[in-house]
């Protein structure tokens, strides 16, 4: 029996599409727009003015305090205007317009493809490379990964969990960096591991991906203390509590982060960002971005540019399909509906997924028939019935006791309502004002 | 005969054994409350809405019996005869505090703001304020999914179907600010109801700069300024490329409403004007022309805008009977709120 | 491309639906009805048909004239509610008092709470049991099985065996004496028994459950905490005195124990939301069946240990919470 999490947890049409693609690298496109909030925390200060000219990997906005990341130059070119643009937030963020010039690299980036083994940076310099590069949770969660890597003081530390899980449906980024860059996510992870200051580390993937688990066995077995877990196909176990629990059968307690437990998380294509930027001194400023959907022509995985407009990735996929409803920034479970193909592809774009018409809309809402479906299914062992209704009369002080800041938003609920609840959407509006309420609080 | 008689005298005797030990817990138990909370609560409304900002009528009352000074505590609802009666009670000076009223600060019908794109959540303005800026270029602008008259207590708001924006009910409003408090987009605003109930304010929260801003919504303000020069009284300023009209210096001139390029000022309850300023407007207003019949006679968009016959009402309301508009309205709103729950 | 329509996560849906549910609760249901019509015949047939077409009636003419409601009578639940009131009542029972039952059920027991999803309980056994207060001789004469396929009112009645124990134990007859005059155990489970017109065939419904818990309509909870509690009970009462308590297999395969432990108390909506919950819940009827039929006035006690436990459901959902991650003790 392979390891899975312990509560909850739904099985939905995997639909990799993309699986086995190459990784192809989208052309430079003409004119990128890079917003300053890309990451969780403090967005950054614009460095550069219009006019200013920039290379490839040059920092053009400063980290602006301890939970920020630094955002580097996508590409060559002048900035053309810093202004208000529609991104994937749905809202006008400021961002960095650059038009493109050229394709000139900062030089003290090592542009080579050739494997770089060894290790030389301290941990503490590991750490602050990290930071300065500006790397963020890649797998969609966009955390700044410095900040996860500074274990506090009165913690310890004592597992690194590589997340190469992709549970959701559709996506197959990590699956192919996994297939194609193994090697360098290995020694990432041994950069991890040396900055985290501990010799153990697994890494979860689920048994959909049984060529990633072969690849990356085999890879591993040069690597000391780096395993690799088979795991059960199963969503929500992507998610870090639901990993972790998986992969050594802890559970991080509620309001918690991993590191109570011994635990850190890191995905896969952060994992090798880190590579390249302590071994290559590369910035984060492009990654793995897969384009798919039903009736996408060639759904494929691209190396594409951050501030690239996603219309571009789509139109390397074989165009936009007539019968387009729906846009996702991400996966078809957590994903965040787009408002226009016009905006920028971030540091957490993992996927864009295309809906055809029939699949965009949900069904109609019906009254709950009280069938337990939800709480079956709900990873956190919550009561997404009772969740919802407590939200709908605004009766926060027992959504609190009903524990609604433990949901970790992965839409099992609604996924599985037969009754084609809103029950996501009533929860996060409860998490929101719940989570005002506690800060109001403790102020 | 026994029987009737010992059980009339066991249950007697039980009766008073327990107003007995009643009494004593009673005493024991006793709570002091000053009596003058029952009677101030007596006066205020019963409404529960929370407009004083203390939850509930009684909390409140229990606010103006203790507080030493409450000329700064005001209850929306009562109204200065409510508060004039409830300092009778305590014996204490309450503040004068101008009536106020709810304003919808959007004017972004379908009309006026195309559409880009479609919303398929929870109806709930909140819900998808979270998750992107609306259905339409502006991000600022009114969701359509009013909260806003869930939150209305008191029947003084209704969804326009044919706008798809919220209208407030003047006459049944008592600015309680719970549309406020509801709307995640700070669209509703308590302002001054004015001298015979006349106001002027910007329809528009759009901060964006001026071309996004007309291209997503047709009757945005463009921080264009003009008002702002034209205003003698310094009561508009600009800022973030909006204007704003402080309700406090306004004197009602009415001249910034004349010099918007985008009918994004509306009046409200003014006869209409003589011809000569409504040409006027019209040519520096063409885009307007054939959207809404808005612009100049300005009740209509508020209070008329289901009205069967526009003209004849104007004219009713020039002439400000207020019996008169309160029937009115209530022809206005009744089919309105029939048809919400079926379309629900 | 169209403009594009924006909604908050999830983007797909699992395709479940009430309709889906509702109806592999029907089909379910379907080889409890083959058996019934085959074992009590023309009987059954008129009983079945008059009940369903009465609720779905009056589920009809409730929301389309009282409540003024879009009509839900396709969700299937109205129809489930029919059969199983019909698989409660006995097959000779005239029309007029299935309608009154099927008034009592749907407007009663479903619509005066605000329709599907808010009754606290059980519609049909509402229905059920409005009626056997009210008409206790009509709704407490069996049909025999096999001998009535074209009788209807006239048909031959006998004592169902949970009756015939009931009333030999009361007149001092030795348990293994009435055993002789019950049907065999065989027999009980093709459904040759008297008793309401679905809760015969033991073997039909198991195929049911079966059913129901491969398609995930229902989970094992509430069934198998019922049925096992009742086996459990029965068998300490039986062991402590074998002369004067029927054993576990005959509380199991007799009366309504199959039919309400895997159809009734497994109802959706007046079961509770947890696992542990729906254990209790189970638990609770199974203690209150054997109870009620053993020491109690009635022969059979399913349907009132099921409403009884419906009245505790709220209770049951506002103290037992489901283990919530991270609250494992390491």
């Amino acid at each position: 029996m392979l390891k899975t999490f312990s509560l909850g947890g739904i099985h939905p049409e995997e639909n990799k599409f993309s699986a086995g693609k190459k990784i192809e690298v989208l052309p430079i496109p003409t004119q990128v727009s890079v917003p300053i909030a890309q990451h969780i925390g403090a967005p950054s200060t614009p460095v550069v003015e219009r006019g200013d000219s920039v290379k490839v990997g040059q920092i053009i906005a400063k980290s602006s305090g301890f939970v920020s990341a630094n955002i580097h130059s996508p590409v060559s070119g002048k900035v053309f205007k810093i202004d208000k643009v529609l991104d994937a937030s749905g809202y006008k963020q400021m961002s960095i317009i650059i038009k493109v010039d050229g394709d000139e690299w900062e030089e003290s980036i090592d542009r080579s493809t050739s494997l770089n083994r060894e290790i030389t940076l301290s941990a503490e310099e590991i750490v602050k490379k990290t930071g300065e590069a500006g790397i963020v949770g890649l797998g969609g969660a966009t955390f700044p990964s410095h900040v996860k890597l500074s274990v506090p003081p009165g913690k310890t530390c004592d597992i690194l969990i590589l997340n190469g899980v992709e549970c959701e449906p559709y996506l197959t980024s990590d699956h192919q960096l996994m297939m194609e860059k193994g090697e360098e996510i290995l020694v990432g992870t041994q950069i991890l591991m040396k900055a985290l200051k501990v010799d153990k580390a697994i890494i979860g993937i689920e048994n959909n991906k049984k060529d990633a688990i072969e690849h990356m066995t085999k890879l591993a077995e040069q690597y000391k203390g780096i395993t690799i877990q088979a795991l059960k196909v199963q969503y929500p176990q992507g998610g870090e509590k639901q990993l972790i629990d998986a992969c050594i059968g802890r559970e991080v307690p509620s309001g918690k982060l991993p590191i109570e437990v011994g635990a850190v998380v890191q995905n896969v294509g952060t994992t090798f960002a880190v590579y390249e930027a302590i071994q290559k001194n590369k910035p984060l400023f492009e990654r793995v971005v897969t384009v798919t959907g039903k009736s996408v022509k060639n759904p494929g995985n691209f190396m594409t540019r951050v501030g690239t407009p996603v219309k571009d990735l789509i139109e390397a996929a074989g165009g936009i399909p007539e019968n387009t409803g729906k846009v996702i920034g991400g996966g078809p479970m957590m994903g965040k509906a787009l408002a226009s193909a016009d905006v920028p592809v971030t540091k957490g774009s993992s996927g864009i997924l295309l809906m055809p018409d029939e699949l965009s809309t949900r069904g109609k809402t019906e009254s709950c028939i009280r069938c337990s479906k939800c709480v079956s299914v709900c990873p956190m062992g919550l009561l997404p019935y009772l969740l919802m209704t407590l939200s709908q009369k605004a009766i926060w002080e027992r959504s609190e006791e009903e524990r609604v800041m433990d949901c970790i938003e992965c839409g099992s609920c609604s996924y599985t309502c037969p009754s084609n609840r809103p029950l996501l959407d009533y929860i996060r509006l409860s998490k929101g004002t719940v989570g005002q309420i506690m800060r109001s609080r403790n102020k | 005969m026994n029987v009737v008689l010992i059980t009339i005298i066991t249950l007697s005797a039980l009766g008073a054994l327990a107003a007995i030990i009643l009494y004593f817990v009673a005493q024991k138990f006793k709570v002091f409350e000053d009596p003058r909370i029952d009677q101030v609560e007596e006066v205020l409304p019963a409404a529960n809405c929370g407009g004083c900002g203390f939850p509930g009528c009684r909390a409140f009352a229990e606010a103006l019996v203790k507080s030493d000074d409450i000329t700064n505590l005001n209850c929306p609802v009562g109204g200065a005869d409510t508060m004039q009666a409830a300092a009778k009670i305590v014996g204490k000076e309450v503040g004068t505090a101008a009536p106020m009223v709810a304003v919808v600060r959007c004017n972004g019908s379908c009309e006026n703001r195309p559409r880009t794109n479609s919303y398929d959540g929870a109806e709930n303005c909140t819900i998808a304020a979270t998750l992107y800026g609306g259905e339409t270029g502006c991000t600022y602008g009114c969701l359509g999914l009013g909260e806003c008259v869930d939150a209305c207590n008191f029947d003084a708001m209704y969804m326009n179907e044919k706008t798809g924006l919220p209208v407030v009910i003047e006459d049944n409003c008592v600015a309680c600010g719970a549309c406020v408090e509801a709307c995640p987009k700070d669209i509703m605003q308590l302002r001054n109801i004015g001298p015979k109930s006349r106001r002027i304010f910007v329809s528009c929260v759009n901060e964006d700069k001026g071309g996004p801003a007309k291209k997503a919504c047709s009757v945005a303000c463009i921080g264009c300024g003009k008002c702002e020069k034209v205003c003698a009284f310094d009561a508009i300023v600009i800022k973030n490329n909006l204007a704003y009209i402080d309700y406090e210096k306004c004197k009602l001139c009415r001249k910034c409403v004349t010099v918007c390029p985008t009918n994004a000022i509306h009046e409200i309850n003014f006869p209409v004007r003589k011809p000569k300023p409504p040409v006027e407007k019209k040519l520096v207003g063409k885009v307007e022309e054939g959207t809404v019949k808005t612009p100049t006679p300005k009740p209509a968009t508020e209070l008329k805008a289901e009205s069967p016959k526009p003209a004849a009402k104007v004219e009713k309301a020039e002439t400000s009977v207020k019996k008169d508009r309160v029937v009115e309205k209530k022809d206005d709103s009744t089919p309105e709120k029939k048809d919400k729950p079926e379309s629900k | 491309m169209s403009t594009l329509t924006i909604s908050p996560s999830p983007h797909v849906h699992s395709g479940d639906s009430v309709k889906k549910n509702m109806y592999g609760v029907i089909i379910a249901l379907i080889p409890a009805l083959a058996v019934s019509l085959w074992v009590f015949g023309l009987g059954a047939l008129i009983v079945t048909v008059t009940a369903i077409a009465a609720s779905v009636l009056f589920e009809y003419l409730i929301e389309k004239y009282l409540l003024k409601v879009p009509s839900t009578i396709t969700d299937g639940s109205a129809v489930i509610t029919g059969l199983l009131l019909a698989f409660n009542m006995p097959s000779n029972l005239p029309v007029w008092i299935i309608i009154i039952g099927a008034l009592v059920a749907i407007g009663v027991g479903k619509m005066s709470f605000g329709g599907l999803g808010n009754n606290p309980f059980n519609p049909a056994l509402v229905g059920r049991v409005f009626l056997l207060i009210s008409f206790p001789v009509q709704m407490t004469s069996w049909p025999l099985p096999m001998q009535n396929t074209t009788a209807y009112l006239d048909a031959t009645t006998g004592a169902t065996p949970l009756g015939i124990v009931k009333e030999g134990l009361a007149n001092g007859t030795s348990l293994s004496e009435l055993m002789n005059q019950v049907p065999s155990f065989v027999d009980m489970l093709v459904g040759k028994m008297g008793g309401s017109s679905g809760e015969v065939a033991a073997i039909a419904l198991l195929i049911g459950l079966a059913y129901m818990l491969i398609r995930k309509i229902i989970t094992w909870h509430i069934p198998v905490s019922v049925l096992g509690t009742m086996a459990i009970f029965a068998g300490i009462l039986s062991y402590s005195n074998p002369e004067a308590f029927a054993g576990p297999a005959f509380h199991l395969l007799t009366g309504g124990a199959l039919l309400g432990a895997i159809f009734m108390a497994t109802d959706y909506v007046t079961s509770p939301m947890t696992n542990k919950g729906m254990i209790i819940f189970g638990v609770g009827i199974g203690v209150i069946t054997i109870l009620i039929r053993v020491f109690g006035a009635y022969p059979e006690g399913m349907s009132f240990a099921i409403l009884i436990m419906n009245a505790f459901v709220p209770l049951i959902d506002r103290y037992v919470k489901p283990k919530r991650f991270g609250e494992k003790v390491k």
